[in-house]
C-alpha cells in the first residue's frame, strides 16, 4: 500500500537523499564550514572554490548545507521522540484512567500549553546550555501537549469499544489493555502527528538558531538562515539555500506521515 | 461431566444487588438477582432492553465499569467459590477461562488491527501459556472447530475482511478457546440476519453437546428461548420476575410481563388472507431505575394491576417446584 503511494515514495525518496547528503556527504566534501574559503558574499556559480557562493564571512555555503544537516535532523528526531513519548505516556493515561489521574495530567498539560512555547525554550536554553542535547530537550519539553491531548482523544474513544470489554472478558489486565489493544488502534493519528512534530521542531531549531540561541559550535541550517539574515537583499543566496533545505526535509517527512496513516489503516491494506 | 454433584450448581448467583451513582441519583440497576445455572445447562435470561440482563453478565464477570458501577450485595459463586471476594489477580484468572463471554456485535467486538488468528491465540497465551506457535496452531482447529472453511488462511485474516456471521463465529471460537465451563452470550445473534442466527443457534448447540459448556443466553428473542434453553429467568427493571423450566414459561406463564412479551412475539399466519388481529404490545417503556417507587416495578404497564401492586413489592412465590414468579396475583390466589 505504502509502495503505491507515490507522493509517500517521493517524501522517502526526499528523505534517503538528504540523510544520505548529510551522512556521507561531509566525507567526499569536507571543507570546513567554519573556516573562510574566498570573499565575502560571492554569489552562486562564480567561482569554483565555493560553487554555491560564501556567506558575509566569505564561509562555503555548500560546505554549510553538507555539514549543517546533521545537526538539523537529529535535534528534528530528537524533539519529536521526546514529544511522542511524554505526550503519549500523558494522554494514555489520562483517557484511560480517567478520575483523578485525567483532572491531574491535564492541569499539567494545560499548564504547559499556555505558557509561550518558544519564550519557555529560550528560557531552557539560557538557564542550562545552548548545547543540542539541551535545545532539543527544550523543543520536545515545550511541544507535548497537542500529542496529549490527541492521545487521550483517542483512548477516550476507544476504552468504551467492544473490542476493549471483549480483552477484558479474556482476562487481560490495563496494562495490557493500554499498550496491547488501544494504542495500535490509536496511532495512526500519532503517527501523522509525530511526523509532523519532526518538521516543526526541525523549524523550531531554526528558529532558535536564528535568534542565534542554538549552539554556536554547531553548524546547522536554522544557524545559516540566521547568520545570513543582515544580508538578505545582497545576497539571498545565504539566507535561500538552507532555507529550501529546510522546507525540502519538513515537505518529505510530512509525505512520509501521510504515507504511514494510510498503510497503517488495515482498512485500506490489500483489498 | 460433574454429574454426581447436581445438587450443586455450577454458577449460583444469589441476590446479587448493582448499584450505579447517577446525575438523578442512586439508580439501582440490579436488585437482589438469583440464578443458578447446572453443568451442561442452557439457560435464559429475557426482557426488554434496560432490564439488567447485560448489566447481570458483566456482574458476574466482574466488568461494571466502576465507578459509577458499583456491587452492593450478594453472591457469586462459581463451583462454590465467590466470585465477589476474588481480588482482581486472581479474577482476572476467571475471566476467558472458566467463564467467557460473547458479545452482541460481531462488527465492533474484535480488535480491527490483528488478525483474527492471533486474538483467538492471544487468551491460549494468556490463560494456557502457550507459545506463540502453539496458540497460533491452537487458533487454527478452533476455527475449524466452529465451521470456519480454510481456517489456515481464514486466521491470518483481519476482522473486516469477514463477514457479520462468520466474526460471530471467531468470537465464539475466541470464548471457547481456553473450554471454559461457562459461556455468557449477549444477545449473540441480534445483529445478524436470520439465517446466519439460525446456523450460530446450531453451532451453539452443538458446540454445547460436544464440550458440556453451560450456557448463559441473554436474548429478547422469545424464539431463541424456546429452541435454544433449558430454564428461563425473566427480568423487569433489574429484578427476576419470574423463573422455571422454558415449558413452563412458554405455555403458562405466570407474570403478567412474561405473558405480554409472549403474546408481543408475531406468528407466522396459515391463514394470510383472513382478518388478522392486530399484534398486542406491552403498553409504556421500561421505567427509570432513579424513579422506581416501593410498588412492583411492573405496575404503571400491568393490566391487571390493583391497590396492593403500588404499595409493596411482591416477593418471589413458588408456582410449582422448580416455578417460581413474583406477583401479586398469585398471593391472592387469583392466577391472572
Amino acid at each position: 500500500m505504502f509502495r503505491r503511494n507515490y507522493a509517500a515514495m517521493f517524501g522517502l525518496f526526499l528523505l534517503v537523499l538528504l540523510v544520505l547528503v548529510t551522512l556521507i556527504g561531509p566525507l567526499v566534501y569536507s571543507v570546513d564550514p567554519f573556516e573562510i574559503v574566498w570573499a565575502p558574499l560571492t554569489p552562486p556559480g562564480e567561482e569554483a572554490t565555493a560553487p554555491l557562493g560564501t556567506d558575509y564571512l566569505g564561509r562555503d555555503i555548500l560546505a554549510g548545507l553538507i555539514h549543517g544537516g546533521v545537526a538539523t535532523l537529529a535535534v528534528g528526531l530528537a524533539a519529536a521522540l521526546i514529544t511522542v513519548v511524554i505526550g503519549l505516556t500523558v494522554g494514555a493515561l489520562a483517557g484511560f484512567y480517567l478520575g483523578i489521574v485525567d483532572d491531574i495530567l491535564m492541569r499539567v498539560t494545560e499548564f504547559f500549553q499556555v505558557l509561550p512555547a518558544l519564550m519557555f525554550a529560550m528560557v531552557l536554553v539560557t538557564l542550562f546550555s545552548s548545547s543540542l542535547v539541551v535545545v532539543a530537550i527544550a523543543i520536545g519539553l515545550v511541544s507535548w501537549p497537542p500529542t496529549a491531548r490527541l492521545a487521550r482523544a483517542e483512548f477516550l474513544r476507544i476504552r468504551n469499544l467492544e473490542y476493549v470489554s471483549a480483552a477484558r472478558s479474556v482476562g487481560a489486565k490495563n496494562t495490557r489493555i493500554i499498550w496491547q489493544v488501544i494504542l495500535p488502534n490509536a496511532l495512526p493519528p500519532l503517527i501523522v502527528s509525530a511526523t509532523l512534530t519532526i518538521g516543526t521542531a526541525i523549524l523550531f531549531e531554526a528558529g532558535l538558531s536564528f535568534l542565534g540561541l542554538s549552539d554556536p559550535n554547531t553548524y546547522s541550517w536554522g544557524y545559516m538562515i540566521g547568520s545570513g539574515r543582515d544580508n538578505i537583499l545582497d545576497a539571498w543566496w545565504a539566507v535561500t539555500l538552507p532555507g529550501g533545505m529546510i522546507f525540502v526535509t519538513v515537505l518529505a517527512v510530512s509525505l512520509i506521515g501521510d504515507g504511514l496513516n494510510d498503510a497503517f489503516n488495515p482498512k485500506l491494506r490489500e483489498r | 461431566m460433574s454429574g454426581h454433584q447436581t445438587d450443586r450448581p455450577l454458577l449460583q448467583v444469589s441476590n446479587l444487588c448493582v448499584e450505579f451513582r447517577t446525575r438523578d441519583g442512586i439508580a439501582r440497576v440490579l436488585d437482589e438477582v438469583s440464578l443458578e445455572l447446572q453443568p451442561g445447562q442452557t439457560l435464559g435470561i429475557v426482557g426488554e432492553s434496560g432490564c439488567g440482563k447485560s448489566m447481570t453478565a458483566l456482574s458476574i464477570m466482574r466488568l461494571i465499569p466502576s465507578p459509577p458501577g458499583q456491587i452492593t450485595a450478594g453472591e457469586v459463586r462459581l463451583a462454590g467459590e465467590d466470585l465477589l471476594r476474588f481480588d482482581e489477580q486472581r479474577m482476572r484468572d476467571i475471566r476467558g477461562k472458566d467463564i467467557s463471554m460473547i458479545f452482541q456485535e460481531p462488527m465492533t467486538s474484535l480488535n480491527p488491527v490483528f488478525t483474527v488468528g492471533d486474538q483467538i491465540a492471544e487468551s491460549l497465551r494468556l490463560h494456557e501459556g502457550l507459545s506463540d506457535k502453539e496458540a497460533a496452531a491452537r487458533a487454527v482447529k478452533m476455527l475449524k472447530a466452529v465451521g470456519i472453511p480454510e481456517p489456515q488462511a481464514r486466521a491470518r485474516e483481519y476482522p473486516h475482511q469477514l463477514s457479520g456471521g462468520m466474526r460471530q463465529r471467531v468470537m465464539i471460537a475466541i470464548a471457547l478457546a481456553c473450554g471454559p465451563k461457562v459461556i455468557i452470550a449477549d444477545e449473540p445473534t441480534t445483529a445478524l440476519d436470520v439465517t446466519v442466527q439460525a446456523q450460530i443457534f446450531d453451532l451453539l448447540r452443538d458446540l454445547k453437546e460436544r464440550t458440556s459448556t453451560a450456557i448463559i443466553l441473554i436474548t429478547h428473542d422469545m424464539g431463541a428461548i424456546a429452541e435454544m434453553t433449558d430454564r428461563v429467568t425473566v427480568m423487569y427493571a433489574g429484578r427476576v420476575v419470574e423463573e422455571g423450566p422454558v415449558e413452563a414459561i412458554l405455555d403458562a406463564p405466570k407474570h403478567p410481563y412474561t405473558q405480554g412479551l409472549i403474546a408481543c412475539v408475531p406468528q407466522l399466519d396459515p391463514n394470510p388472507t383472513a382478518e388478522r388481529p392486530p399484534l398486542e404490545e406491552i403498553p409504556g417503556v421500561v421505567p427509570a431505575l432513579t424513579r422506581l417507587g416501593k410498588g412492583c416495578a411492573f405496575a404503571p404497564r400491568c393490566k391487571y394491576a390493583f391497590e396492593r401492586c403500588d404499595q409493596e413489592a411482591p416477593r418471589r412465590v413458588s408456582v410449582d417446584a422448580d416455578h417460581r414468579a413474583a406477583c401479586w396475583l398469585l398471593e391472592e390466589g387469583t392466577s391472572a
